[in-house]
């Protein structure tokens, strides 16, 4: 077929409006939210909810998932378009400096021979199973929607929705999770999140490649 | 209209440097154009998307031809498979950035493929190779083989829509009626061999 035809090919496919990449992901960051959230019916909120509410530490831990969350969604927007539009990685690192500072705070306030139990928390294992198991309705929501984006680096924009489904479902979890220590989450959260964005990483080489 | 500047050779960087300041403002003015274009084609309108097309045609086979050439592989080819990819990505670009880097990126993204499963035929049997030393080339100067490979593929319906709308010219609705299909499922058809298009071009290709 030549070239010319081609094109009449292309533009008879082309009669429609198009949705932008970055709308797309975010209403997949929509329905990631919502299915994360569903999770909740499984897990219910922890029984002092409105009561943490009025308490630093959580209120900590919730910003901090949060600008998580918001950090990742920008590079998960920008990952996905071949031409990266504005700086992508400072609000990631402004999130990390925040969980710094949390962790700095919280060993300069309590004792030494207790930072082992603040690390450790309860249950560990279980919140990292947890989180695992929340992230993964919104982890196939976001890789879906990534399915319509060109991103240079696959790999790149799937570690980007692990970080972003990650960080949603970590934040879910969180109104269910009793520890508020900003170590066991710098600990544990993170473990977690790590896990999911590598392997979503593996599943983005493999998935996105256009 | 070179998409990629940096591409002259070092020596000539004094003379890039002088004319920068002319190129900029051409480059400006042909991103402002095709910026528009792309607005109204992002809202559905033919006409534009058809005029963007052309462009997009011209300055892609003057980026592509050089660079493939020398691989052996035939440009045209290349050209179409960097159409096919602007058009499927189109919703990947950002209203009010300039066109030409975009452009620019999602060709060089293809052009690397091509090189690659290149790369990877020339693996196959030393005899082949063989056949194909001293290959009169310039009787296949722009044929594009790989999308007729690609079609040849398609499930009956699917090539019948392509052959409809891109041969014989159809719109959607005129196909509609030919194929005695509904619109929206010559539109559903349509799109989806495209997208299959797309996907073949990266595959059975290397079986050659």
């Amino acid at each position: 077929m030549n070239t010319e035809n081609f094109i009449q090919t292309l533009v008879a496919d082309g009669l429609q409006p198009v949705i932008p990449i970055g709308r797309k992901l975010l209403k997949a960051l929509g329905a990631a939210s919502v299915l994360a959230m569903l999770s909740l019916l499984i897990r219910h909120p922890r029984p002092d909810l409105i009561h943490a509410f009025s308490t630093a530490p959580f209120i900590f831990k919730l910003v901090l998932l949060l600008s998580v969350s918001a950090a990742a969604t920008v590079l998960l927007v920008n990952t996905a378009r071949p031409v990266a539009v504005g700086r992508v990685h400072w609000p990631l690192l402004m999130s990390l400096l925040l969980l710094a500072a949390g962790v700095m705070v919280e060993l300069a306030t309590v004792p030494a021979q207790d930072w082992r139990a603040h690390l450790l928390g309860h249950n560990p294992v279980h919140c990292l199973m947890c989180i695992l198991l929340f992230s993964l309705a919104p982890l196939g929501c976001l890789l879906l929607a990534l399915r319509y984006g060109a991103p240079n680096r696959p790999a790149l924009a799937g570690a980007a929705a692990g970080l972003t489904a990650g960080a949603v479902a970590a934040t879910v979890y969180a109104l269910t999770c009793p520890e508020d220590s900003p170590l066991f989450i710098a600990t544990w959260y993170s473990a977690a999140i790590a896990v999911i964005v590598l392997a979503s990483a593996g599943a983005g080489r493999r998935f996105l490649r256009w | 209209m070179s998409l990629q500047q940096s591409a002259a050779g070092s020596g000539l960087v004094h003379v890039t440097d002088l004319c920068a300041e002319k190129a900029n403002v051409n480059i400006s003015e042909r991103d402002k154009h095709w910026g528009e274009l792309m607005d109204q084609s992002l809202e559905g309108d033919g006409d534009s998307y058809q005029r963007l097309l052309v462009l997009l045609t011209v300055a892609v086979r003057n980026a592509v031809r050089g660079r493939v050439r020398l691989a052996g592989l035939e440009a045209e080819d290349v050209v179409q498979e960097v159409l096919l990819a602007l058009h499927l990505k189109r919703g990947t670009w950002v209203r009010g950035t300039p066109v030409g880097p975009w452009v620019a990126a999602i060709a060089r993204n293809k052009i690397v493929d091509a090189l690659r499963r290149r790369g990877r035929r020339e693996e196959v049997p030393i005899d082949s190779v063989l056949e194909t030393l001293g290959f009169d080339e310039s009787r296949y100067q722009d044929q594009a083989h790989d999308l007729e490979r690609a079609l040849a593929r398609l499930p009956p319906r699917q090539r019948l829509v392509i052959h409809a709308v891109s041969l014989e010219g159809h719109t959607a609705q005129e196909a509609a009626t030919r194929l005695r299909m509904s619109e929206g499922a010559v539109r559903v058809a349509l799109h989806r061999s495209l997208k299959v298009l797309a996907a073949t071009f990266g595959t059975v290709l290397n079986e050659h």
